[in-house]
């Protein structure tokens, strides 16, 4: 493999406290090393910033729901197309782009990792065959367990060890990376058209609450010791005065520490906590409980939390929060799909535009800039559009910009047409706080790659660890002269190395990578109670064979890695 | 000795059962008897064993005769006519796996084709009411577990898709249906006494082509307003009682097929269709799904939207993808005289579509992938047989509810035969060679 040093730039890395030293970086065989030979490419980075590559933790962007998105939305095509060129194969879309199209538009921003943040298990192989036509990123699939009826029924009489043993299988046969958790109960209600909007609610027929099903898993996940915490969409998302079941969700965690070999200390990620901020009682009154939520998490150490920024532009809402889903059509009258998945999942799909022109968007701006802005640790708040829920993930480089500049922030506000409600529903017009560069590598490198129990591979420059690099056109020597030129420099890199190759260069793609499937792989005790119900659950109520469930073969993972769990012992 | 494999999928219809059993010869070679299939689903499996099977391809000569040439020869002329046509059609794609479709894609991109497959004959219009109007949908094991009212709409069930009613629909005993058929009503609408009307606790014997007033009916009488006594030939009592008798469930499931989408009114039917369901869901849980023919053309939608964005008639002459039904659409293409070479695999548009749409590929390069002879091989200059696929080898399928399952090879091909996947890989390198293509 080819060497490369990466000379002179500015190097902000979290993981090994550097911030903005002039440093060179070096690659050899796919791994940041400490020194190359003389014959290493030399890269001039000189008046550059350097990074490890972006590691995008909660994002839409292989499945079922994202191709039904695409489907549907032959709008969203218009003026996004982009043609063959080079090795690039061609794209279309803006809010739902096609496979070719994410994989180059992240590698171009710098993102060398990404986790795609619900997969229905049963549309595993669908969520798979989507990922390997995504270049160059390493991706990884959260299946969706909370409304589950392995787990419903399991957690019912709160058999921990069973769940636990059952979220191993599930975890090998879909190639699933974490347990995740949308609108625990709601969702399983929503079969019958019904939902869960607080944690007390009880789920009909299975008699269980979504609280015990979200401390049993959190129970599950660290008698398992996984590399990710616990990853939550909790009940009464985006309705007014939700931030109350928020707070009741987060503080279920309460006096858990994480127990694993990954160096994670989070056990629970509450995701796009900007939609389960919200105080007031109606759209008429509604602000922001970013305050509230951020004083908790700030106070509790062992949650982290993503952003979910609203970009405000027009896009693809899509949830196994399958309720929200019919609820949002109601309100915006847009078409509406959904698909309830056998025993597992829903999921919905609307699409929406955040207008400037609308307060209540215009509010949902600020607070998800707010939550960021108040948020202490930046090792513990990661910026995410929750692609394609509140934005594109394109856009990353506008809230970067918005981030990192009052200004920006200012003019945004001005722009708003219900500018007095924005200030008086939020605090965003007294929040000064500006983020450096320090801190959005620990908000999109160092803390997103630590929580999902890659920080020993990944978010980082230190020796050993995969050549992951972003070089961005970007001065930190010199003072801004327009927050737009923030938004410019992070939206093409100069270069970016994954695993040690060079897959863009001044912005344009020269090459394809070394793509991975991350996955985990648990192994616990034989336990035949678990294997005999998932063998009876087929037999009678799938209408699948077991023998056909599982994501096998070099055309579904061609190039997997797993994460290796051993989970025999407990 | 023989040996049974199990748990494989039949690659017939959209409803892709995957618990068939195939019994085969010791060295793998022989496929001796199915077990669990449908009449028509056995008969593919049978099918491949055909003695009289052509095995290798074939051209046309002057003469009209057929003359054996090897897969390089094949693959050659096919990539030379891919690389030489201005404006190539590649349609079909239905009746073949999703590793196929994709090196297609490939083939499609670089040769700047027009990009098909048979929704463009059958639920393209679904397509475009979905595309209106959105989709409630939901697995069929959802349909299995909890459905208590389920419609059939312009759908014949019974014979189109055997085992839908007794693996789904209609008989199986679920989790919240444990009484089987006894704990469903049956709704069938359908201007024939099909054999499912037959079924039916409430037949509504349309009349031809007034689908969409009868669904607006329907819409009427959810919400009790004033109802003329007769639509679409059915007395309003009768509409009464089936918009009650649908309300009144606690899952409703509408299947509607080629009686709505390909009649008068075309995805208006389905736009309204969906708008029923929606409805539905103010007073109950409702869902509606198309039932798919082929086994795979869902799946050529799905690879087809990651792909390229579009699920169907996609045109990549522009060097990015555009998608106009009824200008990008393969009939219009081929009547118009837009294409200058015809590329089929997976389907039998010679069968299927209007005669004028048929005569320009006998007029033009063409070539048919298909391991049978059909139309449409017969119209085209070259046919490459090839194994079947799900039976000679295997390949992800999407079953109608979009559920991706893998198919099984059972038995190996004749000695020498290609899969459709491993031709159009020589195809392409070929293709790429000549267009200097990296």
């Amino acid at each position: 493999m080819s060497e490369f040093i990466i000379k002179n730039g500015h190097v902000f890395d979290p993981v090994q406290g550097i911030n903005g030293d002039k440093k060179d970086i070096a690659i050899k065989d796919g791994k940041i090393t400490d020194k190359v030979g003389s014959g290493a490419k030399v890269i001039d980075a000189s008046g550059k910033t350097v990074m490890a590559g972006a590691v995008e933790i909660h994002a839409h962007i292989a499945g079922p729901k994202v191709n039904l998105g695409r489907i549907y939305r032959p709008e969203d095509k218009l003026f996004s197309c982009t043609p063959t060129k080079g090795m690039e194969r061609m794209g279309g879309g803006a809010s739902i782009p096609t496979t070719f199209k994410t994989g180059y538009e992240y590698a171009k921003m710098g993102y060398t990792t990404a986790m795609e943040a619900a997969m229905p298990p049963m549309f595993a192989r669908h969520v798979h065959e989507e990922i390997r036509d995504t270049p160059i990123i390493d991706e990884g699939a959260f299946p969706v367990f909370g409304n589950n009826w392995f787990v419903l029924e399991y957690l019912k009489n709160h058999e921990v060890e069973n769940t636990a043993a059952y979220i191993a299988w599930l975890l090998r046969v879909t190639k699933g990376y974490a347990v995740k958790v949308v609108n625990p109960g709601g969702t399983e209600a929503w079969a019958w058209g019904l939902n869960c909007l607080s944690v007390n609610d009880p789920v009909p027929y299975f008699d269980i609450t979504p609280a015990e099903i979200v401390k049993g898993l959190l129970e599950a996940n660290e008698y398992l010791g996984l590399p990710h915490s616990m990853h939550i969409h909790p009940n009464n998302l985006g309705n007014p005065g939700c931030y109350q079941t928020t707070l009741d969700t987060l503080a279920l965690a309460e006096g858990m520490k994480a127990k694993n070999k990954f160096g994670r200390e989070s056990v629970m990620h509450l995701t796009h906590s900007q939609f389960h901020s919200y105080k007031g009682t109606n759209w008429g009154d509604f602000e922001s409980g970013a305050k509230e939520i951020t004083d908790y998490v700030n106070q509790n150490k062992n949650i982290t939390i993503d952003t979910g920024n609203v970009t405000l532009d027009e896009t693809t809402t899509m949830t196994a929060d399958g309720p929200f889903e019919h609820h949002l059509t109601g309100l915006n009258n847009l078409k509406w799909a959904n698909c309830d998945v056998e025993l597992e999942t829903a999921a919905g799909v609307v699409p929406y535009i955040y207008s400037p022109s609308i307060s209540v968007c215009a509010i949902q701006w600020a607070i998800g800039l707010e939550i960021p802005l108040m948020m202490k640790d930046p090792m513990r708040c990661y910026i995410t559009t929750d692609h394609p829920n509140a934005g594109p993930f394109t856009r990353y480089p506008r809230v970067i910009k918005w981030l990192m500049s009052k200004k920006a922030r200012d003019t945004q506000i001005n722009a708003f047409k219900h500018k007095d409600k924005v200030l008086s529903q939020t605090s965003i017009g007294s929040l000064d706080k500006e983020i450096s560069l320090y801190e959005l590598a620990q908000m999109t490198r160092a803390g997103p790659a630590k929580t999902l129990g890659l920080g020993h591979m990944c978010g980082g420059l230190k020796p050993g660890m995969d050549a992951d690099v972003a070089v961005y056109n970007f001065n930190p020597d010199k003072p801004v002269a327009n927050p737009d030129d923030i938004e410019t420099a992070f939206s093409r890199c100069a270069h970016v190395f994954k695993s040690g190759v060079e897959v863009v260069k001044n912005g344009e793609i020269v090459g394809t990578g070394h793509k991975r499937t991350l996955w985990v792989n648990v192994k616990v005790n034989d336990n035949p109670q678990v294997m005999r119900d998932i063998n009876e659950k087929f037999i009678k109520y799938y209408s699948m064979t077991q023998a056909n469930y599982e994501a096998l073969g070099h055309h579904f993972v061609p190039n997997p890695y797993a994460l290796e769990v051993d989970a025999t012992h407990v | 000795m023989t040996k049974t494999v199990t748990d494989v999928i039949c690659p017939f219809c959209g409803t892709l059962c995957d618990d068939i059993e195939v019994v085969v010869s010791d060295d793998g070679k022989q496929l001796l008897e199915v077990f669990n299939a449908c009449v028509i689903g056995s008969e593919k499996f049978l099918h491949s064993q055909a003695k009289d099977r052509v095995t290798k391809p074939r051209m046309r000569q002057e003469d009209g005769s057929w003359k054996d040439v090897s897969y390089d020869e094949a693959a050659d002329y096919t990539a030379a006519m891919l690389a030489k046509a201005k404006k190539p059609l590649m349609y079909g794609w239905s009746s073949t796996n999703c590793e196929a479709q994709s090196v297609g894609n490939e083939i499609a991109e670089i040769s700047r084709a027009c990009c098909d497959n048979t929704a463009a004959v059958c639920h393209g219009t679904t397509l475009i009411a979905v595309q209106d109007i959105g989709l409630p949908t939901c697995t069929l094991g959802e349909v299995k577990n909890r459905a208590d009212r389920i419609i059939f709409w312009g759908c014949n069930p019974a014979h189109a898709h055997p085992r839908h009613m007794s693996r789904y629909s209609i008989f199986p005993r679920g989790f919240f249906t444990g009484k089987g058929q006894m704990s469903r009503k049956m709704v069938v609408v359908d201007p024939r006494v099909t054999d499912t009307a037959k079924m039916a606790d409430v037949h509504m014997q349309v009349e031809q082509g007034k689908d969409y007033e009868l669904l607006n009916a329907l819409r009427v009488a959810f919400r009790g307003e004033w109802l003329p006594d007769v639509v679409a030939g059915i007395p309003k009592e009768k509409i009464r009682e089936a918009a009650d008798m649908m309300k009144s469930g606690r899952f409703v499931i509408i299947f509607f097929g080629m009686g709505v989408t390909q009649s008068l009114s075309k995805n208006h039917n389905i736009d309204i269709a969906i708008a029923v369901t929606k409805d539905l869901n103010e007073y109950t849980k409702c869902s509606i799904m198309p039932m798919r023919g082929h086994y795979n053309v869902t799946g050529s939608g799905e690879v087809f939207a990651w792909q390229f964005g579009f699920p169907y008639s996609i045109d990549l002459s522009r060097g990015f993808a555009r998608y106009n039904p009824g200008d990008t659409s393969s009939i219009d293409l081929l009547t118009r005289g837009e294409v200058d070479a015809m590329f089929t695999i997976g389907s039998d548009p010679g069968a299927h579509f209007p005669i004028s749409a048929v005569k320009p590929i006998a007029n033009m390069p063409s070539v048919c992938i298909d391991p049978h002879m059909t139309p449409t091989s017969g119209v085209s200059k070259l046919h490459v047989p090839v194994a079947f696929n799900g039976v000679e080898t295997g390949g992800n399928c999407y079953r109608m509810d979009n559920v991706p399952i893998d198919c099984r090879k059972v038995v190996e091909p004749p000695a020498g035969m290609l899969t459709d996947e491993q031709f159009l890989v020589m195809v392409r390198d070929r293709l790429k060679k000549l267009k200097g293509v990296a």
